[in-house]
Protein backbone atom coordinates (compact mmCIF):
# COMPACT_ATOMS: atom_id res chain seq x y z
CA UNK A 1 0.00 0.00 0.00
CA UNK A 2 1.53 3.31 -1.02
CA UNK A 3 2.36 5.68 1.76
CA UNK A 4 1.04 9.20 1.44
CA UNK A 5 2.81 10.60 4.47
CA UNK A 6 5.29 13.31 3.73
CA UNK A 7 3.61 14.36 0.51
CA UNK A 8 3.46 18.13 0.20
CA UNK A 9 -0.02 19.65 0.29
CA UNK A 10 -1.45 21.37 -2.77
CA UNK A 11 -1.20 25.12 -2.26
CA UNK A 12 -2.88 27.90 -4.13
CA UNK A 13 -3.31 31.66 -3.81
CA UNK A 14 -6.34 33.42 -5.25
CA UNK A 15 -8.13 36.73 -5.31
CA UNK A 16 -11.31 37.00 -3.28
CA UNK A 17 -13.82 36.98 -6.15
CA UNK A 18 -16.49 34.36 -6.89
CA UNK A 19 -15.00 33.51 -10.29
CA UNK A 20 -11.50 33.15 -8.81
CA UNK A 21 -13.00 30.74 -6.26
CA UNK A 22 -14.53 28.74 -9.11
CA UNK A 23 -11.19 28.53 -10.95
CA UNK A 24 -9.30 27.67 -7.76
CA UNK A 25 -11.63 24.77 -6.94
CA UNK A 26 -11.23 23.39 -10.41
CA UNK A 27 -7.43 23.79 -10.35
CA UNK A 28 -6.88 22.35 -6.88
CA UNK A 29 -8.66 19.08 -7.44
CA UNK A 30 -7.02 18.52 -10.82
CA UNK A 31 -3.65 18.28 -9.11
CA UNK A 32 -2.09 14.81 -9.30
CA UNK A 33 -1.61 14.74 -5.54
CA UNK A 34 -5.40 14.69 -5.14
CA UNK A 35 -5.94 12.50 -8.18
CA UNK A 36 -6.64 9.43 -6.04
CA UNK A 37 -9.91 10.92 -4.79
CA UNK A 38 -13.05 9.23 -6.02
CA UNK A 39 -15.61 11.35 -7.81
CA UNK A 40 -17.98 11.64 -4.85
CA UNK A 41 -15.08 12.42 -2.46
CA UNK A 42 -13.87 15.13 -4.76
CA UNK A 43 -17.40 16.55 -5.00
CA UNK A 44 -17.74 16.69 -1.22
CA UNK A 45 -14.29 18.27 -0.78
CA UNK A 46 -15.07 20.84 -3.45
CA UNK A 47 -18.39 21.72 -1.82
CA UNK A 48 -16.82 22.09 1.62
CA UNK A 49 -13.99 24.29 0.38
CA UNK A 50 -16.38 26.35 -1.75
CA UNK A 51 -18.48 27.17 1.32
CA UNK A 52 -15.42 28.26 3.29
CA UNK A 53 -14.02 30.36 0.43
CA UNK A 54 -17.41 31.95 -0.27
CA UNK A 55 -17.55 33.04 3.38
CA UNK A 56 -14.13 34.68 3.07
CA UNK A 57 -15.21 36.49 -0.12
CA UNK A 58 -18.55 37.62 1.31
CA UNK A 59 -17.58 38.42 4.90
CA UNK A 60 -13.84 38.79 5.55
CA UNK A 61 -13.44 40.77 2.32
CA UNK A 62 -16.93 42.31 2.31
CA UNK A 63 -15.40 45.77 1.82
CA UNK A 64 -12.96 44.98 -0.95
CA UNK A 65 -10.86 42.25 -2.42
CA UNK A 66 -7.71 40.62 -1.13
CA UNK A 67 -5.65 37.48 -1.23
CA UNK A 68 -6.70 34.06 -0.01
CA UNK A 69 -4.24 31.20 0.48
CA UNK A 70 -5.45 27.62 0.42
CA UNK A 71 -3.64 24.45 1.33
CA UNK A 72 -5.09 20.96 0.88
CA UNK A 73 -3.16 17.87 1.88
CA UNK A 74 -3.92 14.20 2.04
CA UNK A 75 -3.12 12.54 5.35
CA UNK A 76 -4.14 8.93 5.66
CA UNK A 77 -7.87 8.77 4.89
CA UNK A 78 -8.44 12.48 5.50
CA UNK A 79 -8.00 15.73 3.65
CA UNK A 80 -6.46 18.50 5.75
CA UNK A 81 -7.45 22.04 4.77
CA UNK A 82 -6.05 25.41 5.72
CA UNK A 83 -7.47 28.70 4.46
CA UNK A 84 -5.82 32.05 5.24
CA UNK A 85 -6.81 35.61 4.45
CA UNK A 86 -6.01 39.14 5.56
CA UNK A 87 -9.57 40.38 5.69
CA UNK A 88 -11.76 41.40 8.62
CA UNK A 89 -11.65 39.19 11.67
CA UNK A 90 -14.49 36.88 12.59
CA UNK A 91 -16.75 38.83 15.00
CA UNK A 92 -16.01 37.65 18.53
CA UNK A 93 -13.74 34.99 17.06
CA UNK A 94 -16.66 32.60 17.40
CA UNK A 95 -17.47 30.25 14.54
CA UNK A 96 -21.16 30.07 13.59
CA UNK A 97 -22.92 26.97 14.87
CA UNK A 98 -24.59 26.39 11.52
CA UNK A 99 -27.91 25.45 13.08
CA UNK A 100 -30.75 25.57 10.60
CA UNK A 101 -33.96 27.22 11.73
CA UNK A 102 -37.05 25.05 11.83
CA UNK A 103 -38.98 25.31 8.61
CA UNK A 104 -42.47 26.59 9.18
CA UNK A 105 -44.36 28.09 6.29
CA UNK A 106 -42.61 27.93 2.93
CA UNK A 107 -42.70 31.72 2.88
CA UNK A 108 -40.39 31.67 5.92
CA UNK A 109 -37.81 29.42 4.31
CA UNK A 110 -34.29 30.70 4.71
CA UNK A 111 -32.39 31.74 1.58
CA UNK A 112 -29.08 31.85 3.42
CA UNK A 113 -27.34 30.27 6.36
CA UNK A 114 -26.87 26.99 4.52
CA UNK A 115 -23.14 27.49 4.15
CA UNK A 116 -22.09 27.05 7.77
CA UNK A 117 -24.63 24.29 8.19
CA UNK A 118 -22.90 22.31 5.45
CA UNK A 119 -19.42 23.13 6.76
CA UNK A 120 -20.43 21.84 10.20
CA UNK A 121 -22.03 18.75 8.69
CA UNK A 122 -19.01 17.83 6.57
CA UNK A 123 -15.91 19.06 8.36
CA UNK A 124 -14.22 17.88 11.55
CA UNK A 125 -11.95 19.83 13.93
CA UNK A 126 -12.85 23.25 12.53
CA UNK A 127 -10.49 25.73 14.16
CA UNK A 128 -10.20 29.48 13.76
CA UNK A 129 -7.18 31.57 14.67
CA UNK A 130 -6.57 35.27 14.28
CA UNK A 131 -2.89 36.10 14.27
CA UNK A 132 -0.93 39.10 13.00
CA UNK A 133 -3.90 40.44 11.07
CA UNK A 134 -4.49 37.10 9.42
CA UNK A 135 -7.50 34.79 9.61
CA UNK A 136 -6.63 31.11 9.58
CA UNK A 137 -9.27 28.40 9.37
CA UNK A 138 -8.22 24.77 9.48
CA UNK A 139 -10.45 21.74 9.17
CA UNK A 140 -10.47 18.11 8.18
CA UNK A 141 -12.61 16.05 5.84
CA UNK A 142 -12.66 12.32 6.49
CA UNK A 143 -12.95 10.48 3.20
CA UNK A 144 -15.86 8.07 3.14
CA UNK B 1 -25.62 31.13 -17.07
CA UNK B 2 -28.10 29.75 -19.59
CA UNK B 3 -31.62 28.52 -18.94
CA UNK B 4 -33.85 26.93 -21.53
CA UNK B 5 -37.61 27.22 -21.02
CA UNK B 6 -40.34 25.13 -22.61
CA UNK B 7 -44.06 25.34 -21.94
CA UNK B 8 -46.17 22.18 -21.89
CA UNK B 9 -49.80 22.87 -21.07
CA UNK B 10 -49.88 23.73 -17.37
CA UNK B 11 -46.19 23.04 -16.89
CA UNK B 12 -43.20 25.29 -17.51
CA UNK B 13 -39.99 23.32 -17.81
CA UNK B 14 -36.76 25.21 -17.25
CA UNK B 15 -33.49 23.41 -17.95
CA UNK B 16 -30.27 24.72 -16.48
CA UNK B 17 -27.67 24.29 -19.22
CA UNK B 18 -24.62 25.16 -17.13
CA UNK B 19 -22.81 22.64 -14.95
CA UNK B 20 -22.50 24.97 -11.96
CA UNK B 21 -24.95 27.09 -9.99
CA UNK B 22 -22.58 28.69 -7.50
CA UNK B 23 -21.85 32.01 -5.82
CA UNK B 24 -20.50 33.37 -9.10
CA UNK B 25 -23.85 33.07 -10.89
CA UNK B 26 -26.48 32.74 -8.14
CA UNK B 27 -27.82 36.28 -8.55
CA UNK B 28 -27.88 35.96 -12.33
CA UNK B 29 -29.72 32.65 -12.03
CA UNK B 30 -32.33 34.20 -9.77
CA UNK B 31 -32.88 37.13 -12.12
CA UNK B 32 -33.15 34.94 -15.22
CA UNK B 33 -35.64 32.69 -13.43
CA UNK B 34 -37.65 35.70 -12.32
CA UNK B 35 -37.97 36.80 -15.96
CA UNK B 36 -38.87 33.30 -17.18
CA UNK B 37 -41.60 32.67 -14.60
CA UNK B 38 -43.28 36.05 -14.96
CA UNK B 39 -46.25 34.44 -16.68
CA UNK B 40 -45.73 30.99 -15.29
CA UNK B 41 -48.43 28.33 -15.23
CA UNK B 42 -49.29 26.62 -11.98
CA UNK B 43 -46.28 24.30 -12.09
CA UNK B 44 -42.68 25.15 -12.84
CA UNK B 45 -40.15 22.35 -13.11
CA UNK B 46 -36.47 23.18 -12.85
CA UNK B 47 -34.38 20.45 -14.43
CA UNK B 48 -30.92 20.24 -12.90
CA UNK B 49 -29.63 17.18 -14.73
CA UNK B 50 -26.73 19.18 -16.25
CA UNK B 51 -25.75 20.67 -12.89
CA UNK B 52 -22.90 18.86 -11.17
CA UNK B 53 -22.12 21.56 -8.61
CA UNK B 54 -24.50 23.58 -6.45
CA UNK B 55 -23.29 25.52 -3.42
CA UNK B 56 -25.21 27.26 -0.63
CA UNK B 57 -25.57 30.42 -2.73
CA UNK B 58 -27.05 28.41 -5.58
CA UNK B 59 -29.36 26.62 -3.16
CA UNK B 60 -30.44 29.97 -1.68
CA UNK B 61 -31.30 31.18 -5.18
CA UNK B 62 -33.42 28.09 -5.87
CA UNK B 63 -35.27 28.64 -2.58
CA UNK B 64 -35.76 32.30 -3.47
CA UNK B 65 -37.36 31.32 -6.79
CA UNK B 66 -39.69 28.93 -4.98
CA UNK B 67 -40.80 31.73 -2.65
CA UNK B 68 -41.20 34.09 -5.61
CA UNK B 69 -43.63 31.66 -7.26
CA UNK B 70 -45.71 30.98 -4.16
CA UNK B 71 -48.60 30.83 -3.56
CA UNK B 72 -49.94 30.78 -7.15
CA UNK B 73 -47.33 28.49 -8.66
CA UNK B 74 -45.02 25.92 -7.23
CA UNK B 75 -41.46 25.02 -8.08
CA UNK B 76 -40.57 21.38 -8.53
CA UNK B 77 -37.16 19.94 -9.32
CA UNK B 78 -35.94 17.13 -11.52
CA UNK B 79 -32.75 15.35 -12.46
CA UNK B 80 -30.65 15.95 -9.37
CA UNK B 81 -27.12 14.62 -9.84
CA UNK B 82 -25.55 12.94 -6.78
CA UNK B 83 -23.57 16.03 -5.71
CA UNK B 84 -26.62 18.28 -5.97
CA UNK B 85 -28.82 15.74 -4.22
CA UNK B 86 -26.33 15.73 -1.35
CA UNK B 87 -26.70 19.50 -0.86
CA UNK B 88 -30.49 19.17 -0.68
CA UNK B 89 -30.16 16.29 1.78
CA UNK B 90 -27.61 18.01 4.04
CA UNK B 91 -29.79 21.11 4.34
CA UNK B 92 -33.04 19.11 4.59
CA UNK B 93 -34.36 21.02 1.57
CA UNK B 94 -35.17 17.60 0.09
CA UNK B 95 -38.13 17.59 2.49
CA UNK B 96 -39.38 20.91 1.14
CA UNK B 97 -39.22 20.41 -2.63
CA UNK B 98 -41.02 17.89 -4.78
CA UNK B 99 -38.15 16.17 -6.55
CA UNK B 100 -38.57 14.07 -9.70
CA UNK B 101 -35.99 11.71 -11.13
CA UNK B 102 -36.44 13.22 -14.57
CA UNK B 103 -38.84 15.44 -16.45
CA UNK B 104 -42.17 13.59 -16.69
CA UNK B 105 -42.93 12.46 -20.21
CA UNK B 106 -39.36 12.76 -21.46
CA UNK B 107 -38.53 10.06 -24.01
CA UNK B 108 -35.62 8.67 -22.03
CA UNK B 109 -37.95 8.40 -19.07
CA UNK B 110 -40.44 6.16 -20.90
CA UNK B 111 -39.17 2.62 -20.41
Amino acid sequence: MPSDTGQAPVELALQSTPFAVRRALSGLFQDDRLGCLQKHQRGTAELLLAEVLNNVVEHAYANGTGDIEVSVGLRGRSLMFRVMDHGAELPGHILPSGTLADFGQHSDLPEGGFGWHMIRALAKDVEYRRQNGCNQLSFRLDLA
Amino acid sequence: MQLLAEKRDDLLIVRALDSRIDAAVAIQFKELMRDLVRTAPSRVMLDLSNVTFLDSSGLGAVVAVMKLLAPDSRLELSGLTPAVEKVFRLTRMDTIFTIHRSIPGDLHDAV
